[in-house]
């Protein structure tokens, strides 16, 4: 990065000696995480939460450096209010729903990404990578069984047959450390991958992206603008989105050929944005050019190594899936791990984490891929395809719909063994293997609240009331639809099809994983263990 | 074997002809190949099928 950047905001925080340090032997530990970005501060907590003591290592001091995230997804903020920040990050960020696409300058196509009430969560909200880490990390704080150690650089992993041995060096030298679990977290420069010797492979695009975080007093309306050449940027696109504090995210595509240096001169951005923004005023607080890649390891477990977000997979921002996917890997990782630590589960389950998870990192780079193709095309051949779609879209629906400046991140139906199959068909919009769709509820206190609130990471069986309550079995919540929650709105009715007797039954992560018409305990007691990976 | 439909669909395969040639009259082979592609595009999405168009794209490419 230049050192033009003087960021204003930066969180530090200090080293300080762990026991650990003092130890003639290794210490044995259960987990400990490696990287304390979003994702790895989601899984110590989702875990933590759960009991788990767990290690947080980083080999950092401070966050807040740089231009990185801005767009939450609703399930990334739904899995953040289980983890106790979710009201704080939306309270302190933009929400907003709409995005518009401009063809030079004119509107070809408006889209909204919440077109249904009744759910606690908006779409998406923007706010600074670093006020979400600096929430997480301030949530960290406030569960004891973390143990959060800065300026520890993971640089040994040695693995045996039940345990790995981490060698970590600090400003005091290297310690060790043996843990039953490694979550390696460690975003896409990974150490925890290069000491593994692993490959992390996929496709580079050609392409430079100026990313600028202006700061700017405008009255410009909350929703996401993007441009294919626009006449203030001739033949490039073009990104604006409003963060808080007056902080706009701008993304100028500069092309292949683009000279770094050059084109990160303060003098040379102004220039580019005063075309973009005319007589309004405006300061730089962060430049940076990226060029994109969309990658991802073979696998994501490695004996008792666990690859989560960024260190396992690597997408481009159009359609904002990095960290959001990243923070569901940690979700879905969290409860499965707990489970097999707590001796609930074999380690069989873990091995889901994977088929689960690569299933989504492949389709959000999938997903990423085709935005990126689609705004910086590889070939004059594969940009004239691109210019036909542009050149047809204010005259055809379907060409429209063409139009990819990026599809913004939802979470994976994962095709999962963990589901119980349908035995009857079910319409509306819950999908086994998802996550539950939220609704407006209210309890037997009178309070309204949404129905996920009330679903707190265990297996847990909404029964829709007909006649008495059955009694669930061991190691099942039951939450009685009618009783104990109310549907005020009819929104889980008409969401997940619910008839009276209906049993439908959530894992730890808010998935769906199995549903009847009627209860039938030796059913439920199966579709558990069969979600436990028995 | 495939949906793609190979066997003649004109009436009058000779006319369908005309109206491409006349589409093009006229025009340099690098306007000619932007009208095709906008023309591609627009015909891909008449026909709807995923599979259709595969097959399409592969015989156009074994008959280059
Ligand atoms: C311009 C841009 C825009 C983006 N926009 C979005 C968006 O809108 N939405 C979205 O979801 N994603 C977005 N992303 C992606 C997002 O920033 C990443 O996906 C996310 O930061 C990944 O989180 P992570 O926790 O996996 O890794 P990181 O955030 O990279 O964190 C890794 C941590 O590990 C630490 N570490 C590294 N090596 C070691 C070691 N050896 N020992 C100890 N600690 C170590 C690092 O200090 C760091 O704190 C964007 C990215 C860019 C570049």
């Amino acid at each position: 990065m230049s050192p033009t950047n003087e960021r204003k905001i930066v969180f530090g925080y200090g080293y300080r000696r762990a026991a650990d340090q003092d130890t003639p032997a290794p210490v044995r530990r259960p987990v400990v995480v490696v990287g304390a970005g979003p994702v790895g501060l989601a899984a110590a907590i989702d875990l933590g939460q759960r009991g788990i003591p767990v290690v947080l290592i980083d080999d950092a001091d401070r966050i807040g450096e740089g231009s990185r995230g801005i767009c939450w997804s609703k399930r990334t903020l739904e899995i953040c209010d289980r983890l106790g920040i979710g009201e704080k990050l939306v309270a302190q960020g933009v929400t907003w729903k709409l995005g518009k696409v401009f063809l030079g300058d004119d509107l070809v196509f408006s889209f909204d990404l919440l077109p249904e009430d009744g759910h606690k969560m908006p779409a998406f909200i923007n706010l600074q990578q670093y006020y979400l880490e600096k929430a997480l990390v301030d949530r960290v704080g406030q569960v004891d069984a973390i143990d959060l150690r800065w300026k520890n650089k993971l640089a040994g992993v040695e693995q045996h047959n039940d345990h790995v041995q981490l060698t970590i060096e600090t400003p005091d030298g290297p310690y060790k450390m043996d843990v039953d679990w490694l979550i390696a977290a460690d975003g896409a420069r990974s150490t925890a991958r290069d000491l593994l010797g692993l490959t992390f492979s996929g496709v580079t695009f050609e392409d430079k992206f100026l990313i600028a975080d202006i700061k700017m007093a405008a009255d410009l309306p909350t929703e996401r603008r993007f441009w294919f050449d626009p006449s203030f940027h001739a033949g490039q696109s073009a990104l604006m989105h409003r963060q808080p504090d007056n902080v706009w995210r701008i993304d100028l595509q500069l092309g292949p050929d683009a000279d770094i240096a050059e084109e990160q001169k303060p003098e040379r951005v102004t220039a580019r944005l005063k075309k973009m923004l005319g007589e309004r005023e405006f300061s730089l607080e962060w430049i940076s050019i990226y060029r994109f890649n969309c990658r991802r390891l073979e696998r994501f477990v490695h004996g008792r190594v666990v690859f989560v977000g960024d260190a396992a997979h690597q997408v481009s921002p159009f359609g904002a899936r990095g960290a959001n996917s990243g923070i569901q890997d940690a979700e879905n990782l969290a409860w499965k791990l707990a489970a097999v630590i707590k001796g609930e589960a074999g380690l069989s389950l873990i091995d889901t984490y994977e088929r689960e998870r690569i299933q989504a990192a492949d389709e959000n780079i999938a997903h990423s891929t085709r935005s990126t193709d689609f705004i910086a095309p590889h070939t004059p051949a594969e940009r004239q395809l691109r210019n036909a779609v542009l050149a047809l879209a204010p005259k055809a629906e379907f060409a429209r719909r063409m139009i990819n400046s990026g599809r913004l991140s939802v979470a994976t139906v994962h095709d999962t063994p963990l589901s119980t199959p349908d035995e009857s068909v079910f319409a509306g919009s819950a999908r086994l293997g998802a996550p539950a769709p939220d609704a407006p509820v209210r309890g037997r206190d009178g309070r309204e609240s949404h129905l996920l609130e009330n679903i707190a990471g265990e297996f847990t069986l909404l029964y829709v009331k007909d006649g008495a309550a059955p009694q669930a079995p061991e190691g099942i919540r039951l939450i009685c639809i009618g009783e104990d929650l109310v549907d005020t709105t009819g929104a889980i009715a008409q969401r997940f099809d619910a008839t009276p007797g209906a049993a439908y039954l959530l894992r730890p992560d808010q998935h769906l994983c199995a549903r009847w018409r009627a209860y039938d305990h030796a059913k439920v007691k199966a579709a558990r263990e069969r979600a436990l990976g028995a | 074997m495939g949906k793609l439909v190979t066997a003649s669909r004109f009436p009058d395969p000779d006319a369908a002809y005309r109206a491409l040639v006349e589409a093009r009259r006229g025009s340099s082979v690098e306007a000619a190949a932007e009208l095709d592609t906008r023309l591609v595009l627009i015909l891909a999405n008449h026909i709807g099928d995923m599979d259709v168009l595969a097959e399409a794209i592969e015989l156009a490419k074994g008959a280059g």
